[in-house]
C-alpha cells in the first residue's frame, strides 16, 4: 500500500466513523451522469451564480448603499465637484481608485448577463426535449421561479450604482408599481419611503439584492440540484439507452474533473470579458436626477422584451368614477408577463392533460418528434424576439436609418402575425424532418454516386444506414390521440363535453406525425 | 403505438473504442505533458496578474485596436486572471478526456413510486394521525386555529406600515405657485422672454428659497422640472385658454413624461415634437403637447406662464392637473 492510498483510507475511515456515510458516499461517488453538450447550459448558469456571489461580495467591501449627497472628489476629472449620491460616488471609486475594482465590476455585470442567458438557453433545452415531463414537473417550476428571480435580481443590481441610466430604470419600475389599481399609489409610497425618488430605495434594494434574493436563489438552486441528483439526469435516446437506465460517466473522477474544469473555463471566459469588454461605463452617464435622461436608454437584454412591450402598447387609459386605470402600463408591464410566466410554469401539466400521458419519462424527445410542442416553443420565442427588437427600436432606428415609427408599427403588427406563422412553419418543418428520417431508414443514405443502368437510366446509389442510426431514428413513441367520445355508450352526452371536445382537438393536433419506419416496412422494401 | 407492428430493434451500446492514450504509453505520456503545460499556463496567468498589480501604474492608457483607449493596469490584471482560471479548466478537462477512463457506465433507474403496501401504510398512518388529533371532528379547534394563523400572518404587514408615509396630496401638488419665477436648471437664474430666441429650449425649475447649504430635493425636481420652448406665436394651434397660458410664443410643459415619468428630453426643432427617449411617446408642442405617437395616453401638463413687473417669466398659476405618470386616484 502506498502512502497516498493509506491517507485516502484513513480519511474515508475518519469520515465514516463519524457519519456512517460510507454506503451513501460509495453510491453517490459512482453516480453516473450522461454526457451531452446541451447539459452544460445549466452548469453555466450554476457557475455564473457562483461567480456572481464571489465578485458581488468583493464589490460590497467598497460599495456604499446610501443616497446621502456627497461632493465627488475622486480621480475622474469630468465629475469632480459634482453633487451625487454616496452610492454613485462609491461606484466611481470602485471603478477608478480600487485596483482591480473595475475588473470585478465588469466581471460581475458580464456574469449576470451570462447567468440570465444560460438560464434562458437551458430552459429552451429542457422545453424542446421534453425534459420537464413527469417526474420533473416540480423542478421545471423551480426553474421558472429562478428565471423570474433572476430578472428581478439583475434589474436591482443594475439600479444600485444610482447613475442616470439606472435611475431611469427605477423610475419606470416605480411607474409600474404606481399604475396598480387601488393599491398602486400606496405601494409606491411604502416601497420608496415617500414620493419618487426619495432617499430610501438604494439601501432597500441593496439588502434585497445582496441578502434576500441571493438567499432565495441558494435555497431554490439547492432544491433544483438535489432533485436532479435524486431523480437522476435525463438522457438523449440512442442505442443501449432506455427509460430504465442511465448511460454515462461516473462522478468520480471523470464527471468531477469535467464539471470542475468547466467551472474554471466559465470563470476564465467571464474574466476575459471583464478585462477586454467595457460594460455599463457609469462614469459616462453622470449622477441620477429626475429632470434628465440620456438618449438611447436601454435596459439589460433580459429586460429588453418587457421594455419593448411597454413601448408598443397602445395609448389606452380608462377614467372610471374618478379613478384611472393605465392599460398602457398594466397590459405590457404586468398582464402579458403574468400570462407568459404562469403559462410557462403550468406547461408540463397542460401537456400531460392534452396527451393523457401520466408515465415517467427519462429519455429525451428529439424536438422534431414532438412537432406541436416544438412549434409552440418557437412561437413563444418569436413573440419574445419581436418584443425584444422593439425594446431596441431607437438603437435599430439609428443603426439602419429607419424611423422609430416604422419599427414600432412593424412590431405592433408582427407581434400578432409572426408567432402564428412561426408555429405553422415549425410544425411543418418538424413533420418534414420526420419524413426525412423515415426515408433515411427505409432507403438509406444518399452516397452521391450516380450509376447508369443498362437501359440508360441514371440512379443514385443509396447505402443502408447503421443499425445504431436506424434505432435512433425510430426509437420514439408515436401515441395515438386520446379517444374522448362526446357521448357515452348509450348515446348520452357526457358531462363536461365542451372541455372534452377541446381536449380531444388539442390531443389530435399534438399527435400529428409521419408514421415512423418499422421493421415490416423494411422487409417489404427488401422484397421489391 | 401497439406492439403488433414489429419495431426496429435496439442494437444495444456500441462496442467501446480505445483511445490512443489507452493503448500507447507514448501517447499517454504526451497527453500528460499537454495537461501539465495547460496547468503551467495557468500559473503563468497568475504571475501576470501579480506582476501587473505591482508593476503597472494605474494611469497608463494605450490604444488597442477594437478595444480603443485601454487602461493597461486593468487590462493585464484581467488577462492574467482570465488565463489563470481558464487554463486550470482546460487542463482538467484535457486530463479527463485523454487519461481518465472513458468507458461509459450503465446504471439502472428505479421507479419513484413506492410499493403498494408502503403507500397504503403511509396513507393509513396519515389518517390515523389526523384522527388522533381529532381535526375532522373538532371543527371549533380547526376554525379558531385557522383564524389565529391568518391573523398572525397579518402582523408583518402591520409592522411594515412605517416603510413610507401615506401619499396625501404629494402626487397632485408641485412647487409651482402663482407668481413663482422660472429659473434655469442648472444656474438658478431667472429668465426674461428676450433671453430665449425662437426655436430655443430650456429646462427650468421654480425659484425656491433654500436655506444656505441646502439644495433641491430630487423628489421635488421629479415633479417640478419644466421644459420651456419658444416658437413663433403664429405656429401655435391652441384654443384661446391655452394660448393665454403662453407668453410671446414661449410655452411651458412639465418635463416629466405622462407615461412612466422619464424626462421628456428630446426636442425636434424641425417638427416641433417632444420625444421621450424611454418609450418614444411623442408630443406635438404646437397642439399643447397632444400625444401623436407612442404609448402615452395623456398630453404633458401645460404650465400657464406670464411675466412679472420686472419682466421675468413667472407661473400664472400652479399646474391644473397632477404631473408625471398616472395613478389610481387621478381623476382624468
Amino acid at each position: 500500500m502506498t502512502a497516498r492510498e493509506r491517507i485516502a483510507g484513513s480519511v474515508a475511515n475518519y469520515v465514516d466513523e463519524r457519519t456512517g456515510a460510507a454506503k451513501w458516499m460509495k453510491k453517490n461517488l459512482t453516480k453516473v451522469f450522461p454526457d451531452h453538450w446541451s447539459f452544460l447550459l445549466g452548469e453555466i448558469a450554476l457557475y455564473s451564480f457562483v461567480i456572481l456571489l464571489l465578485s458581488g461580495t468583493y464589490l460590497t467591501f467598497w460599495f456604499d448603499p446610501s443616497q446621502r449627497e456627497v461632493i465627488y472628489d475622486g480621480s475622474y476629472e469630468p465629475l469632480q465637484g459634482l453633487e451625487m449620491s454616496a452610492a454613485y460616488a462609491s461606484t466611481l471609486d470602485i471603478s477608478f481608485e480600487v485596483r482591480g475594482g473595475l475588473l470585478m465590476r465588469q466581471i460581475h455585470h458580464w456574469s449576470a448577463l451570462i447567468f440570465m442567458a444560460a438560464i434562458v438557453v437551458h430552459l429552451m433545452r429542457v422545453f424542446f426535449t421534453g425534459a420537464f415531463r413527469k417526474p420533473r414537473e416540480f423542478n421545471w417550476i423551480i426553474g421558472v421561479g429562478l428565471l423570474t428571480l433572476g430578472i428581478v435580481e439583475g434589474f436591482l443590481g443594475y439600479s444600485l450604482p444610482d447613475d442616470l441610466l439606472s435611475g431611469t430604470g427605477i423610475r419606470i419600475a416605480h411607474a409600474i408599481i404606481q399604475a396598480l389599481p387601488v393599491v398602486g399609489t400606496y405601494l409606491s409610497f411604502f416601497a420608496f419611503g415617500g414620493a419618487f425618488p426619495g432617499e430610501a430605495f438604494i439601501p432597500r434594494i441593496y439588502v434585497t439584492h445582496v441578502l434576500l434574493l441571493p438567499g432565495a436563489f441558494l435555497a431554490l438552486i439547492t432544491i433544483h440540484l438535489m432533485l436532479v441528483w435524486y431523480q437522476k439526469h435525463t438522457q438523449y435516446p440512442g442505442p443501449g439507452r432506455t427509460e430504465k437506465n442511465v448511460v454515462g460517466y461516473p462522478l468520480l473522477p471523470v464527471y468531477m474533473a469535467k464539471a470542475g474544469g468547466f467551472f474554471f473555463i466559465v470563470f476564465g471566459v467571464t474574466a476575459f470579458l471583464g478585462a477586454v469588454a467595457s460594460i455599463n461605463p457609469i462614469w459616462l452617464y453622470g449622477p441620477y436626477t429626475p429632470g434628465q435622461v440620456s438618449a438611447g436608454s436601454q435596459p439589460d437584454w433580459y429586460m429588453g422584451w418587457l421594455d419593448g412591450l411597454v413601448r408598443m402598447a397602445p395609448p389606452l387609459e380608462s377614467y372610471i368614477f374618478g379613478y384611472t386605470i393605465s392599460w398602457n402600463i398594466l397590459i405590457p408591464g404586468l398582464i402579458i408577463p403574468g400570462i407568459i410566466f404562469t403559462g410557462m410554469a403550468l406547461y408540463p401539466f397542460i401537456e400531460s392533460w392534452i396527451t393523457g400521458d401520466k408515465r415517467e419519462h427519462h429519455l429525451l424527445d428529439r424536438p422534431r418528434n414532438a412537432p406541436n410542442r416544438t412549434a409552440l416553443g418557437v412561437m413563444s420565442l418569436t413573440f419574445m424576439l419581436v418584443a425584444l427588437i422593439n425594446g431596441g427600436n431607437d438603437i435599430i432606428a439609428i443603426t439602419f436609418d429607419l424611423t422609430i415609427n416604422q419599427i414600432m408599427w412593424f412590431s405592433r403588427i408582427a407581434i400578432f402575425i409572426l408567432p402564428p406563422i412561426a408555429f405553422v412553419i415549425t410544425k411543418r418543418l418538424c413533420l418534414s424532418l420526420q419524413r426525412a428520417d423515415r426515408d433515411l431508414v427505409l432507403h438509406g443514405r444518399e452516397t452521391g454516386r450516380l450509376v447508369m443502368m443498362p437501359h440508360g437510366e441514371f440512379v443514385e446509389v443509396h447505402e443502408p444506414i447503421s443499425a445504431e442510426k436506424a434505432w435512433l431514428l425510430t426509437q420514439h413513441e408515436q401515441s395515438p390521440p386520446l379517444a374522448l367520445e362526446e357521448n357515452d355508450m348509450r348515446g348520452v352526452r357526457r358531462p363536461g363535453a365542451l372541455k372534452n371536445k377541446l381536449r380531444a382537438r388539442l390531443s389530435k393536433a399534438h399527435a400529428v406525425s409521419v408514421p415512423k419506419a418499422t421493421a415490416e416496412d423494411l422487409k417489404e422494401i427488401e422484397h421489391h | 403505438m401497439t406492439n403488433e407492428i414489429e419495431a426496429i430493434k435496439d442494437p444495444g451500446l456500441p462496442a467501446h473504442v480505445h483511445r490512443r492514450a489507452d493503448t500507447d504509453p507514448k501517447a499517454a505520456k504526451k497527453a500528460e505533458r499537454q495537461v501539465a503545460i495547460l496547468f503551467l499556463l495557468s500559473a503563468l496567468g497568475t504571475v501576470t496578474l501579480i506582476g501587473s498589480y505591482i508593476f503597472i501604474p494605474t494611469d497608463v492608457f494605450f490604444f488597442f485596436p477594437v478595444l480603443g483607449n485601454t487602461n493597461a493596469h486593468q487590462l493585464f490584471l484581467g488577462l492574467g486572471m482570465a488565463a489563470s482560471l481558464f487554463f486550470i479548466g482546460m487542463g482538467a478537462i484535457h486530463w479527463a478526456k485523454t487519461l481518465m477512463p472513458d468507458e461509459e457506465v450503465v446504471i439502472q433507474r428505479h421507479e419513484f413510486r413506492s410499493p403498494d403496501e408502503d403507500r397504503a401504510d403511509f396513507i393509513r398512518t396519515a389518517k390515523e394521525g389526523a384522527a388522533a388529533a381529532g381535526l375532522g371532528r373538532r371543527s371549533l379547534i380547526k376554525r379558531s386555529l385557522g383564524l389565529s394563523l391568518g391573523l398572525a400572518g397579518l402582523s408583518p404587514l402591520i409592522l411594515l406600515r412605517d416603510l413610507g408615509p401615506l401619499p396625501g396630496d404629494e402626487l397632485t401638488k408641485t412647487s409651482w405657485k402663482t407668481g413663482t419665477r422660472l429659473v434655469t436648471d442648472p444656474g438658478d437664474r431667472p429668465i426674461r422672454p428676450e433671453d430665449m430666441e425662437v426655436g430655443a429650449v430650456a429646462q427650468v425649475l421654480p425659484a425656491v428659497v433654500l436655506a444656505p447649504g441646502a439644495h433641491r430635493k430630487l423628489s421635488d425636481i421629479a415633479k417640478d422640472a419644466v421644459l420651456l420652448i419658444r416658437l413663433r406665436p403664429e405656429e401655435f394651434n391652441l384654443d384661446a385658454e391655452r394660448l393665454s397660458w403662453t407668453h410671446e410664443g414661449i410655452i411651458a410643459f412639465s418635463k416629466i413624461c405622462s407615461h412612466m415619468g422619464c424626462a421628456v428630453a428630446l426636442y425636434e426643432q424641425q417638427t416641433k415634437h417632444l420625444l421621450c427617449p424611454c418609450h418614444q411617446s411623442t408630443f406635438d408642442v404646437t397642439r399643447a403637447a397632444k400625444v401623436i405617437f407612442g404609448p402615452s395616453a395623456r398630453p404633458l401638463p401645460q404650465l400657464a406662464i406670464t411675466v412679472d413687473s420686472e419682466g421675468y417669466l413667472v407661473a400664472q398659476s400652479p399646474f391644473n392637473e397632477p404631473v408625471g405618470p398616472s395613478f389610481w386616484e387621478r381623476s382624468s
